[in-house]
């Protein structure tokens, strides 16, 4: 059931995506600074925004776990999560290889989004093992709701403290309002942002799909009195 | 009182008898954070510390003193089924919660004020930065009671409490981390304290007690269904 309008929604992700880079490559400007390299911006930032506010959106499905007791929500919740902890790896990566080209160095400490990031990343990162430690399903989802809650609550707090540890070298693109970004590099910023999120919904709709599936198929094998098939995640929630 | 200030006084009552009698956490606390500062002095060689540095020192030895006693808060509700009793008992369960942090806040407190005068013993020249002092660790210490009694109990009912809590509460506390420690830093300086930015560093502080006290009076209830 999961799997309604999947297709339609790979097929819209995909040409997004396509249009987004081919914005990228052959249609905005090269930036007089940075030159060629500035281009992975319209992949990292995108990733970056993407991943930050699946975070939130994985807190909010945990509340509506909390508030409800449907173990759907939960299992939103984790996906969610699971999907923005891969993204937030795809993060760092890119966000090094910009700070090489543009910095100079793989890593720069006095970035307060940089640290940010990496803190909420690492707070993140601990939702698996928290998750895997806990055995009985009820109280594992309940707990990896609050969780959950919890860690969306820290997200911004964190970002408050260490942007007060000031710096200004990261690009803040949009801070300068108007005229921050000529139009030809805010239309294909634009596009690629819809393409990422895109692109982290159909991923998140896919495992849910496929998690939906394995649960079935679990449930008929135990209808026939068959043994588990083994291999099967232990952390992850089943989706009924 | 209401029920469940009744409620409040009888647990922590409870916790600070059940310490003082077998002092199990706020020994250790405060021999490990001794220990620790032994390890700096040996591991950075040096003899005083000034500055960020002796921020550092203090902040990471208190961090990690702190995850012993965080630990085994709630151990004995664990083991001893107080758990069992708190849901049967017909009272708010926030209750439980509250008592916990303050149970913790005390515990802070205490092993504070007997790390805190080692630490100028060992790191510092004058005492003068003592008194501004004890008013970030009080604010820092009520945020690390408020995440630190959430996480407590969420961990105790896994099958790695030991290795959970360190894991899930250092990230939660950098911000902390990076108030107390940026307040402090100050205040250490070498020729007496400084006053740079400590309004805005005590704010931040003060926020994130707030938003962690909310938050683990929100979600608590959750915690202890069954």
């Amino acid at each position: 059931m999961y799997g309604k309008g999947l297709r339609a929604l790979s097929i819209a992700t995909v040409a997004t995506i396509s249009l987004g880079f081919s914005l990228v490559f052959f249609y905005a400007p090269l930036d007089a600074d940075q030159g060629f390299i500035q281009k992975i911006f319209y992949l990292h930032v995108p990733l970056a925004i993407t991943a930050l506010v699946g975070f939130i959106v994985g807190g909010v499905f945990a509340i509506a776990h909390l508030r409800s007791g449907d173990s759907r929500w939960d299992a939103y919740s984790y996906v969610s999560i699971h999907m923005s902890v891969i993204f937030g790896v795809a993060v760092l990566v890119t966000g090094s290889i910009w700070a090489k080209a543009s910095w100079g160095h793989w890593w720069v400490w006095d970035e307060p989004t940089l640290v940010s990031f990496l803190i909420v990343f690492l707070l993140y990162a601990t939702y698996y093992p928290f998750r895997y430690a806990i055995e009985d399903r009820d109280r594992q989802a309940r707990y990896a709701s609050v969780f959950a809650v919890t860690a969306g609550a820290f997200v911004p707090l964190n970002f408050l403290a260490v942007r007060l540890a000031e710096s200004l070298v990261h690009p803040r693109v949009f801070a300068t309002a108007e005229g921050g970004l000529p139009g030809s590099m805010r239309l294909t910023f634009l596009v690629c942002l819809a393409a990422i999120a895109l692109l982290w919904v159909t991923l998140v709709k896919f495992e849910l799909t496929a998690k939906s599936a394995s649960g079935q198929v679990k449930r008929l094998r135990r209808a026939l009195d068959a043994p588990a098939a083994s291999g099967q995640s232990r952390i992850a929630p089943e989706v009924s | 009182m209401t029920p469940s200030r009744t409620a409040f006084a009888a647990i922590l009552a409870k916790d600070l008898r059940a310490e003082l009698r077998t002092l199990q956490s706020l020994p250790a606390m405060a021999l490990f954070a001794v220990t620790t500062f032994v390890i700096f002095r040996f591991g950075l060689d040096r003899t005083a510390l000034f500055g960020s540095l002796a921020a550092g020192v203090l902040w990471a030895t208190l961090l990690f003193a702190a995850i012993l006693g965080i630990n085994r808060l709630f151990v004995a509700e664990r083991e001893e089924g107080g758990f069992d009793a708190i849901r049967l008992a017909p009272i708010d369960r926030t209750a439980l919660f509250a008592a916990k942090a303050a149970a913790l806040l005390i515990y802070l407190l205490v092993l504070e004020a007997i790390i805190v005068p080692v630490f100028a013993v060992f790191f510092l020249d004058s005492a003068a930065a003592l008194p501004p002092l004890a008013g970030v660790l009080l604010l820092a210490d009520l945020g690390l009671a408020a995440t630190g009694t959430l996480i407590s109990s969420m961990a105790v009912h896994s099958r790695a409490r030991d290795l959970l809590v360190p894991l899930v509460l250092l990230p939660l506390v950098v911000p902390l981390t990076i108030a107390a420690a940026s307040a402090t830093d100050p205040l250490l300086a070498i020729g007496g304290p400084g006053y740079d930015r400590f309004g805005t560093w005590l704010a931040v502080l003060g926020l994130y007690d707030l938003v962690f006290l909310l938050v683990g009076y929100a979600v608590f209830d959750f915690l202890l269904e069954d």
